[in-house]
């Protein structure tokens, strides 16, 4: 008997898209690539549960529709290319937070009274991704998580994934534009073509 | 002390400083002349309209008529609560929320001031019943459309904050909880503001009219604190249950933020 995959999708279906099937291991990445405007955000916020949409989706064998919307989302979580802040300080923003990660960022543990209005694009981004982890979701999904950053946080992050990936058996699935990326975060993806998502290995 | 009659000329000299008004507002091109003519005879109308219609209505003690009036006034302020807010719920819910929750809230009231506190016989005395409703219903409406228009306003201008909480696990009403507890003080504030200057600050325009009526200013009194604490209640409660109810509707089964379910005004 195979594995049991962490995340199955069957026929999901958003805009004007082909119906998308696809079944992801535990601890798998996978990429998702296309033309802005193809529908990738979209694709993720229907895991997500967030947008209406036709199509079934498991975790780890247990239907979406057996659990409560917001359990799905704090499990499958799905952290958005544009981070929001709504209070005056970052700690506001946290219940709990890994300080090894924390620093593996870039940051001290300071940064919890830092103001919201002070951050960059970039240290915002990098915030978000630990405020989405500090859930402990079963899968994440990223939505060009690197888009602002440099060199040398783009490996930090990919290697924050992947550990978590190796050690905890999370799911990834993972947009961006970056071909050298795709190849060192995942053995296979999607590329959206016309209208139909198109299965691809690197 | 006998009540003083108002005759035509009276009502017609008070009418003339409206429309010295209206003159001003032409001459220094405020733009509202045609607005304060219109309200000033709209006015006019249809006070003249409900003092026929109570005159029959108080000559005629039926529980019917008084039912069918109180519908009426309510329908109106359903409408006038709809007309109020920018950003509404689409089709029945915009009009029947703010109905629903002025029906519930003031007519609970009005029911609970007739029969426990001023046990008039029999209970729906038009004299006390139409106006008592009359003055919970315009203060409700005022709380539950602001309530509601801050709470779909801001929902709008704060999709992307609520959706954020939604895909960190938040439920729907964590992650609108403070929009919706913004939306209810703004509801509320005005009767609490009333409640804090009464007095002081102003007269109270039902104890001023009792007064000039002729009541001993005490019984004046006892009554406007009558009416302030239910028209407190009344709105407060109104305000709370329209916006909960109103903020669980921008939300589906599974705690989708629906803003499409809202229309904009104009």
């Amino acid at each position: 008997m195979a594995a049991m995959n962490r995340l199955n999708i069957e026929n999901l279906q958003v805009l004007d898209l082909a119906a998308w099937s696809t079944g992801l291991q535990p601890g798998e990445c996978v990429f998702l690539f296309g033309p802005s405007g193809s529908g990738k955000t979209r694709l993720l916020r229907a895991i997500a549960d967030l947008d209406l949409h036709e199509g079934m989706i498991e975790l780890d064998g247990e239907s979406r529709r057996h659990m409560l919307a917001h359990e799905w989302r704090a499990r499958v979580a799905l952290l958005p290319a544009e981070s929001c802040w709504w209070n005056e300080k970052v700690g506001e923003h946290f219940t709990n937070c890994d300080t090894d990660l924390l620093a593996r960022l870039g940051f001290s543990e300071a940064v919890m009274d830092w103001e919201i209005l002070r951050l960059s694009t970039g240290e915002k981004q990098r915030l978000a991704l630990l405020r989405a982890l500090s859930a402990n979701p079963s899968v994440l999904l990223l939505d060009e998580p690197t888009a602002n950053l440099d060199k040398i946080f783009t490996q930090v992050i990919e290697e924050i994934v992947g550990e978590l990936r190796q050690q905890k058996n999370v799911s990834v699935i993972w947009v961006t534009h970056d071909d050298a990326q795709m190849k060192r975060i995942a053995k296979r993806g999607w590329h959206i073509r016309n209208c139909s998502l198109v299965e691809t290995t690197v | 002390m006998n009540l003083i009659a108002l005759s035509a000329l009276d009502l017609g000299i008070a009418s003339i400083l409206v429309l010295l008004l209206a003159l001003l507002s032409y001459k220094a091109r405020l733009g509202v002349e045609r607005q304060i003519v219109i309200a000033g005879v709209r006015t006019v109308l249809q006070l003249l309209l409900i003092g026929m219609i109570l005159k029959v209505i108080f000559a005629a003690v039926h529980l019917g008529w008084i039912t069918l009036l109180s519908m009426v006034m309510l329908l109106m302020a359903g409408r006038e609560v709809m007309a109020r807010q920018k950003y509404r719920l689409k089709g029945w819910w915009g009009f029947g929320l703010g109905t629903m929750a002025m029906f519930v809230s003031s007519f609970f009231i009005t029911l609970i001031a007739l029969f426990v506190i001023v046990r008039v016989d029999p209970w729906y005395t038009p004299q006390y019943s139409i106006p008592l409703l009359g003055m919970m219903l315009g203060n409700t409406m005022t709380g539950i459309s602001l309530g509601l228009d801050r709470l779909n306003h801001t929902a709008w201008q704060q999709r992307s904050i609520i959706e954020a909480r939604l895909m960190l696990g938040w439920t729907w009403s964590g992650a609108i909880a403070d929009i919706r507890h913004d939306s209810i003080r703004t509801g509320m504030m005005p009767m609490i503001n009333a409640m804090a200057a009464a007095g002081i600050v102003s007269l109270p325009g039902m104890m001023t009219g009792q007064i000039l009526a002729g009541s001993p200013p005490m019984e004046a009194v006892k009554y406007q604190i009558l009416i302030m604490f239910l028209i407190t209640a009344g709105t407060g409660f109104g305000t709370f249950a329209a916006v909960w109810f109103g903020s669980r509707r921008l939300f589906d089964d599974r705690e989708r933020l629906r803003l499409e379910r809202l229309q904009v005004k104009g």
